[in-house]
């Protein structure tokens, strides 16, 4: 994977470490990354999807109140992490082949049909993109359902799926406190508390915990303000 | 990513000349009546002002303007092509322009150039559906939010910013914000400087108002530089005619039905 997303092109006015040196004025291209935490849960009729609110170019925070929690049909929400504009253009681009194929098929789409297409885009162009992204929604063959396509374009069906740079913080808790079975309530309960400790470790994830459940009966969005978030030991 | 390889080419090594940056402080509000856009208006090339009074507030429609950061070229360009843009599909279409168009527009641009376009745009308006303020990157994210501030004297500004914001601000305040905002910007950072420029969009009006403020380390010529017609002396004077023949001469009408 290139890691061309870090490389400093110009020199910074933020005065990173090249520049205080020079001490001039120069403009600086750093990539906007959502580096982020997000996270989806299946439950029996429908799914919980969560993220945090942070976007950030290099050690600055451009947006603190981001909703990394895009439509891309009225039942299908995706979750967003790697590369801002990448993730935004794939998202976008993916929510116009669904409308359409929707309206070809004069029906509401397959939560399978919109992880294959962001599929087909991130692993053909593999190289170029940076993008985590996870699919999740209700249709009415599957029910709800979550599909992970990571980095490089891989596609897979999974009851619980977390990503971004701040799931590594919460495998464990994942591991320990997912149970299969859980209802709406117990989902998002869940959801929010393992991203408020991912949110404590990862420089790159904060804000405010932005969730949302989708079913049949339609979309439900929260969002839990900073002060609000499930409060574990500060040791 | 070198847009400019070509041309260092040509410089066998030596120094290219540097492209003219607006290193700069940008920063929008989006109050109870509409957006307050405001602006430094200093331009950088290198470490030397190369423009004191650089008009950083573009004109996109009537109701939409758009502060530019970022190399300078890039950011004028854009935003006439935009503006063009946005006008045709205004007379095709009959209606006026909304912002989230103009910022589609240039998302699509700038993500198909991958960041060789280095524009920070904050773009503001007033249209039917509402008072909207977002900003576009270099690589194409858009971000959209009530109040934030673009350019190298962003820290400084969004601080103010921050302290000061609340929702549903009136005229006045917001103004005063956004001075305050830039006036921060321009008091530290280098790449910020002289006037603050002020653009308040409103439903049914837009002032420009350039400058809001004046700096107050304006340099006073004690001498001016424009030289009147007729000031010159010559000493000699030479008329040389010259001759034109008329080789061929054909007329062609055009049809106007």
């Amino acid at each position: 994977m290139k890691l061309r997303l870090f490389k400093q092109e110009r020199c910074c006015p933020r005065m990173g470490p090249g520049c205080l040196s020079a001490g001039l004025p120069v403009v600086c291209l750093f990539v906007v990354m959502c580096q982020t935490t997000i996270m989806a849960v299946e439950y029996d009729g429908g799914v919980v999807i969560g993220a945090d609110s942070r976007t950030t170019t290099g050690a600055y925070i451009a947006n603190r109140v981001t909703d990394k929690l895009t439509r891309i049909h009225n039942k299908i929400y995706c979750c967003r992490s790697g590369s801002a504009a990448d993730t935004q253009a794939i998202a976008e681009i993916v929510a116009y082949q669904l409308g359409f194929h929707s309206i070809e098929l004069d029906e509401p789409p397959l939560v399978e049909t919109a992880a294959n297409l962001f599929r087909a885009s991130c692993y053909r162009y593999r190289e170029e993109l940076t993008a985590g992204i996870l699919v999740a929604g209700w249709d009415k063959r599957k029910g709800g359902q979550v599909y992970s396509v990571p980095i490089g374009g891989m596609l897979v069906r999974q009851p619980v799926s977390v990503g971004g740079s701040g799931s590594t913080y919460i495998y464990g808790f994942m591991d320990a406190n997912y149970k299969p079975g859980m209802n709406k309530e117990q989902c998002m309960e869940l959801t929010a508390a393992a991203l408020s400790l991912a949110m404590e470790r990862d420089g790159s994830s904060g804000g405010v915990v932005r969730l949302a459940s989708i079913s049949e009966e339609g979309v439900e969005r929260r969002v839990i303000l900073g002060n609000q978030l499930p409060k574990f030991s500060t040791h | 990513m070198k847009p400019n390889a070509a041309l260092e080419g040509l410089f066998n090594g030596g120094n290219t000349p540097k492209a003219m940056k607006t290193g700069t402080t940008i920063a929008g509000v989006v109050f109870k009546d509409g957006v307050v856009l405001g602006a430094d208006t200093r331009a950088t090339s290198g470490e030397v002002v190369a423009d004191k009074m650089c008009a950083k507030i573009h004109y996109i429609s009537p109701n939409i303007y758009c502060c530019g950061a970022g190399t300078a070229a890039d950011t004028e360009k854009t935003t006439d092509l935009l503006s063009s843009n946005l006008a045709i599909y205004s007379l095709n279409s009959g209606r006026n322009p909304r912002v989230v168009m103009a910022v589609n527009i240039l998302q699509d641009m700038l993500y198909r150039y991958h960041g060789q376009i280095g524009a920070n745009l904050i773009l503001g308006g007033v249209d039917c559906t509402g008072n909207h303020l977002y900003t576009v990157g270099p690589y194409g994210s858009v971000n959209k939010v009530p109040y934030l501030s673009m350019g190298s004297g962003d820290l400084a500004a969004l601080g103010i910013l921050e302290d000061g914001f609340k929702p549903d601000l009136e005229l006045e305040p917001a103004k005063e914000l956004v001075r305050a905002a830039i006036k921060a910007g321009i008091m530290n950072d280098l790449g910020s400087g002289n006037n603050i420029d002020i653009c308040v969009i409103t439903k049914q009006r837009v002032d420009y108002i350039r400058p809001y403020q004046e700096s107050q380390y304006k340099d006073n010529r004690k001498i001016k530089y424009k030289y009147r017609p007729g000031m010159t002396p010559f000493l000699t004077e030479k008329v040389v005619p010259l001759k034109l023949e008329v080789v061929q001469e054909s007329v062609q009408k055009m049809e106007t039905a």
